[in-house]
């Protein structure tokens, strides 16, 4: 089974390498903006898969770190120190929010975040002299790393793929880490966790504000990456979407927002033959994948593959110790 | 003085207007929510549908009355029972939050369905009174106003005398504070749910006739009315009738004064404001009880 995870893990990593020498710029704009908002969706999936704390204001702060960086960039602020800074602001903005907030939890801890992504919206539509207002930002340049630069549009999918990767794989350790137990824990029984010793709200926080300043990053790719930010692209839309790629890829799982975000960003693509009603089409998927499968893309694939180790099970009774090994 | 008092009393009342028909949706989410913890948050949608059943309606050449008994029924019977039975009922025994995300998918499902069979313009809809201004102390009221506290009263009341007076009701009570015990008791649960879903379909068909007017009928409606209806609910207490009234009427009070009073390009910030205060100091709403939590 490991075998099989590992082969399904190293072929999309070469898909995803290899992927975008055969794509036209559109195909490599939508490929871009998968890797940023997976980054968002693996933070999304800290706090609410791993922690168990619905948030609504995710989109909030991709739209944080975006200004951060759109902001700083013009000012001569080089880019990995802009890129700091909006991880760092959201992670001290998401302890600020959390402090309190996670005093209650579960559906009141999703209308607070929700009132604080309206927030967010206002203070960057309204402060114009700072964000521009409804004009936005316009033109934030993308980076040079090392006299390489990313204005190709296959270089800058090749940057945020990186990041990416490097973000996934903290997340990954840090998971691993008895840390990462700690908010696995939190989500199983809280009150198990609190009575074995666990500082829940302490690590609840943390979940968040990590949660929190993966967005950032992510936000602080998302400005390079269309090069012009609006108040109403962080709106509650982008923290739904962010929601629902979570939860279709599969909450709780590590890959789970990797094809959450792969469906959000290309299904209404291929969709645009149902022209438009493909948000309808969208929309009415999601709720016949909740029906059938709230676990998500990777729970149906988990619950098929148990199935079938089933029934190899009762065909040779000796092969089942090897299935029941597998995760 | 008599101007700042005059110019306050129509604030106040227009406040009260847009308060009554936040209470409205109020009501029937959170009537929805204690029956079946469905968090709808398809509720504005819910909202800014109705209007367009009855447009529609009245496209087929019915009068503006017929239509909009036509429009109160369809929704009963599509907001109602169909959402039951086709979104709530199969997701129910997976938890809150698959339904959660059930319901923010159906509200873009029906914004879009709105848009693209019916139209994206702002479409005008016909007022429940011709809309003339009453002059009270110095103070221009609109009728519209008048008739939209009206109509939310007189809904409230008989919700209330339903709820509070008839077995039918009590039976309905009982089912949301405790549904084992009101099994016990040979009350039919099952149908008790049903109940508040139809009743809520009424509701938000009604309030979408009252704000329908005044805000013309568009998809993107729901937006900020599902909002407000959180906003109320929980501002007012999740799980009590009169929290969720008390709820919607500061919030529109609230929209409204501090629009004109304190900033008008935050005055969204505002409700989201006493939200933050409420939850933090109150968590269970201002007339809630503390629900107790089972380990």
């Amino acid at each position: 089974m490991k075998a099989v995870g590992a082969a399904a893990f190293a072929l999309a990593a070469a898909f995803a390498v290899i992927l975008p020498f055969f794509l036209k710029p559109y195909g490599l704009y939508l490929i871009s903006s998968w890797a940023v908002l997976t980054i968002a969706a693996i933070g999304l999936n800290l706090t609410l898969g791993y922690a168990g704390q619905v948030t609504m204001a995710q989109g909030a702060f991709v739209g944080i770190g975006a200004y951060t960086v759109a902001l700083l960039l013009p000012v001569g602020v080089p880019f990995p120190l802009a890129f700091i800074a909006a991880g760092l602001l959201c992670f001290a903005i998401g302890w600020g929010l959390g402090y309190p907030a996670l005093r209650v939890q579960h559906h009141y801890l999703a209308f607070v975040t929700l009132a604080f992504n309206t927030l967010v919206f206002l203070v960057l539509r309204n402060e114009e002299w700072l964000t521009g207002g409804i004009y936005g930002i316009n033109g934030t340049p993308r980076p040079v790393l090392l006299g390489w630069s990313t204005n190709k549009a296959i270089n800058f999918y090749f940057f945020a793929l990186g990041v990416l990767a490097l973000l996934a794989l903290a997340t990954w350790w840090m998971l691993r880490s008895p840390w990462g137990r700690a908010f696995l824990a939190l989500r199983e029984n809280p009150v198990r966790a609190r009575s074995l010793g666990l500082d829940t709200r302490r690590y609840t926080l943390m979940a968040f504000a990590i949660g929190s300043s993966l967005a950032g990053l992510a936000g602080a790719l998302y400005a390079p990456l269309v090069q012009f930010i609006e108040p109403a692209s962080f709106s509650l839309n982008m923290s739904f979407n962010l929601l629902l790629m979570v939860i279709v890829g599969g909450s709780g799982y590590f890959f789970g927002p990797f094809l959450g975000a792969l469906v959000a960003v290309l299904l209404p693509e291929w969709m645009r033959i149902a022209q438009g009603y493909y948000l309808m089409v969208y929309a009415l998927m999601v709720m016949v994948l909740m029906v059938f499968c709230p676990t998500g893309l990777f729970g149906l694939v988990e619950r098929v593959i148990k199935a079938i180790n089933r029934r190899r099970a009762v065909k040779a009774p000796a092969s089942s110790l090897n299935a029941q090994g597998a995760p | 003085m008599q101007v700042a008092m005059a110019s306050f009393i129509q604030l106040l009342v227009s406040g009260l207007a847009t308060g009554a028909i936040y209470a409205l949706i109020a009501v029937g989410f959170t009537l929805v929510w204690q029956t079946s913890q469905t968090i709808n948050f398809a509720q504005g949608e819910f909202v800014m549908l109705p209007a367009f059943f009855i447009l529609a309606a009245m496209n087929f050449g019915y009068p503006f009355p017929i239509a909009a008994l036509i429009g109160i029924a369809l929704s009963v019977v599509i907001l109602g029972v169909l959402f039951k039975i086709v979104v709530v009922d199969p997701m129910i025994r997976h938890g809150v939050l698959p339904l959660v995300i059930s319901t923010i998918a159906l509200s873009l499902f029906l914004k879009e369905a709105a848009k693209d069979f019916y139209s994206s313009q702002a479409q005008p809809f016909p007022s429940l009174v011709p809309p003339t201004d009453i002059h009270v102390f110095g103070a221009v009221v609109s009728t519209q106003s008048l008739a939209v506290i009206g109509v939310a009263v007189v809904t409230v009341l008989a919700l209330h005398l339903l709820l509070n007076k008839t077995r039918l009701g009590r039976s309905m009570q009982a089912t949301a504070q405790n549904p084992t015990l009101a099994r016990i008791l040979g009350i039919s649960v099952r149908r008790m749910v049903l109940y508040t879903f139809l009743i809520n379909g009424a509701l938000v068909a009604i309030a979408s006739i009252l704000i329908s007017p005044i805000y013309l009928a568009k998809f993107t409606n729901g937006e900020t009315l599902g909002i407000a209806a959180f906003l109320a609910a929980i501002i007012g207490g999740f799980n009590q009738v009169r929290g969720a009234i008390l709820g919607g009427v500061i919030l529109g009070v609230l929209d409204n004064l501090s629009a004109a009073y304190l900033s008008s390009q935050y005055r969204a910030a505002f409700p989201l404001l006493i939200l933050i205060v409420v939850i933090l100091w109150r968590p269970q709403g201002l007339l809630g009880r503390i629900e107790e939590r089972t380990v």
